[in-house]
């Protein structure tokens, strides 16, 4: 039943002749949700785009204990869906074609969606509250909105490894916490497994149950939100002045002004 | 768990814009057999075209002799037309899938460059053009459509070998950009050759303005094979190209080959535009103003949009070139000058009363 959802070892990636990973390494546990921290350009997207299978790597990552390397494009689009940080919004599609374009992976090159792809995206847009908004044009719709449609794609890829990449930047704190509720209940119930990237410090302890810290390209501490939301460690790879206070569902980092 | 909920309707071709469709096809081409100098009944034209279908015998009540001009003259042209504009429309709006541009159009790669290069090269050679001492000179023909087909594919193949950043790196817009570069090359060449031989000016700029021939079925013969291999070929990458317009990257993620759908249309619309510009000239403005009146008028997936280009850009065109035949009788205005002329005042009212731009 512990069967690893992702397996990360030695990962490099090069891009630019720039080397952007070091030699990462890190795994996570099957139904559990892991948040990437670290500072801007440590390389979170990066790793998500690797384990995602769009950036060529060295070295090996694993996927429900099958390489990377030999599933198929389509093999490898059931198994994880990804929500990029700033998806493109096709101008003109509506909130049903989109998320069914979810169902991609499943539908034969030059076929059609079937009944059965348009009862699996209905389901998910009942759950994310989105079916009212099933004929209207994504570009119509606000950021929140727009969020869960997005996360609707991914879950109409039925995929068991959800990759989100900054999910909630552009979002207000409550419909930060919105989105990330929803996600956390999609987990719960559709047995996903979660690995994200976030800025906010807090709430990445709030929701994760293992938190990695990227710094330069490589892993400076992994561990539950405690182990890494340390004054000391956020001092040393944010260069940032915080006090880490004890919160009900974990750390909460609070930044302070200097002297 | 099968409960019916709500959820609407995917996009898809709709049964009335299809017959929408089928019906300004059936306009243009009965319009185009009955109107010209010799004007005849409308009703007896659909009738003589029915009675060609094999099997069927019917009496439109036209004498021989219009019958002949209906079957022999008019109807060729008229067929090469709906081709022409089918192909062009049809690549048009693959080109702007492929490159998410919404203005690209199908001689973006340099098609019509090449073309023009290739067609001025083949004219100027009839004239007095020498390759090479000892090489060419007049007499030596080569054929107009030939050169211009040959031309045109060059210059893709160009765009598409030299349009990559970095060495590998090929994305929309180094390939839009190395299709300007290649197209300002290939003019230069040609405005070269223009200049030395000046005799050959005229020639190649009605040419250039685009013209269909009354020439019989050969060029329709040419057309035809490219137009269903390569409409075939378009046709089937329509979803694909849906997944497309949320980029390479999410496309990727969505299980699909970004790039190898891309080549596979590049390739197909190419051919067909080639095809297309080798036997009618360059006309302009179809290719864009057809697939984007479609996505103004009946939605924006490629699913509905790439099928409609088909059928109206063949209706368009088809109308085009009977005003370019009647409007200035004996005299014909250049097909070109008519698409763009009642194209573009036609677009701008549907873009102004569209709802979704």
């Amino acid at each position: 039943m512990t069967v690893t959802a992702v397996r990360v070892r030695d990962v490099r990636v090069e891009l630019d002749r720039t080397e952007i990973l070091t030699r990462v390494g890190l795994e996570v546990t099957t139904g559990s949700w892991v948040t990437v921290i670290g500072p801007n350009g440590a390389g979170k997207s990066t790793l998500l785009r690797a384990i995602g299978g769009l950036v060529p790597y060295a070295g090996e990552i694993e996927l429900f204990g099958t390489p990377l390397a030999r599933l198929r494009r389509r093999e490898r689009a059931r198994l994880v869906a990804t929500v990029p940080q700033d998806p493109v919004v096709p101008a003109g599609m509506t909130v049903l074609d989109y998320a069914l374009l979810g169902r991609t992976p499943y539908i034969r090159p030059l076929a059609s969606e079937t009944a059965t792809d348009l009862d699996v995206v209905g389901d998910v847009l009942d759950q994310l509250d989105l079916a009212r908004f099933a004929g209207r044009r994504l570009e119509s719709l606000s950021g929140g909105e727009r969020q869960r449609v997005f996360l609707a794609r991914a879950l109409s890829q039925e995929a068991k490894l959800l990759l989100l990449d900054e999910p909630t930047t552009a979002l207000d704190i409550g419909h930060q916490q919105e989105v990330l509720e929803l996600v956390d209940r999609m987990r719960h119930q559709r047995g996903l497994t979660v690995l994200a990237t976030m800025h906010d410090l807090s709430v990445a302890g709030e929701y994760a149950q293992h938190l990695v810290l990227l710094a330069a390209g490589a892993v400076v501490a992994a561990g539950v939100p405690r182990e890494v939301l340390t004054e000391q460690l956020l001092a040393e790879h944010y260069r940032a002045r915080v006090r880490v206070i004890e919160g009900g569902q974990g750390p909460l980092v609070v930044p302070v002004r200097g002297d | 768990m099968t409960t019916p909920r709500p959820v609407g309707e995917p996009a898809r071709l709709r049964a009335r814009w299809l017959a929408a469709g089928l019906l300004a096809v059936l306009v243009a081409l009965v319009a185009g057999l009955a109107l010209g100098p010799v004007r005849l009944s409308p009703v007896g034209v659909f009738i003589q075209v029915l009675d060609m279908i094999p099997g069927v015998h019917l009496h439109s009540g036209l004498t021989d002799r219009e019958a002949a001009i209906v079957t022999q003259l008019r109807l060729p042209r008229v067929c090469l037309g709906l081709l022409v504009g089918a192909v062009l429309a049809l690549a048009g709006g693959c080109y702007q899938g492929v490159f998410r541009n919404r203005l690209a159009d199908p001689y973006l790669l340099g098609v019509a460059a090449g073309a023009g290069l290739g067609a001025t090269i083949a004219i100027a050679w009839q004239h007095a053009f020498q390759l090479l001492p000892g090489v060419g000179g007049p007499g030596t023909p080569i054929s107009v459509p030939f050169a211009a087909f040959a031309g045109a594919l060059i210059a893709v193949a160009l765009t598409y070998v030299l349009g990559a950043a970095g060495g590998n790196n090929r994305t929309p817009a180094t390939l839009v950009l190395a299709g300007v570069a290649i197209s300002a090359f290939l003019a230069a060449g040609q405005n070269y050759i223009q200049q030395r031989y000046v005799e050959t000016i005229l020639e190649v700029y009605s040419w250039i303005l685009g013209r269909l021939t009354t020439a019989g079925w050969h060029d329709v013969r040419l057309l035809l094979p490219f137009a269903v291999v390569t409409g075939v070929v378009m046709l089937s990458q329509r979803r694909a190209l849906d997944v497309m317009s949320v980029g390479d990257d999410e496309a990727e993620s969505l299980g699909l080959h970004p790039a190898r759908t891309r080549l596979i249309l590049v390739v197909a619309a190419s051919l067909a535009t080639a095809a297309a510009v080798s036997v009618s000239g360059l006309i302009g403005f179809v290719g864009i103003i057809v697939p984007h009146t479609v996505r103004l008028m009946a939605g924006s997936s490629y699913r509905v949009v790439l099928p409609l280009s088909v059928l109206f850009g063949a209706a368009f065109l088809a109308l085009a070139d009977l005003g370019a035949r009647t409007l200035a009788a004996p005299n014909e205005i250049p097909i070109g000058v008519v698409t763009a002329f009642f194209g573009a005042p036609f677009f701008i009212a549907i873009m102004r009363t569209s709802k979704r731009v």
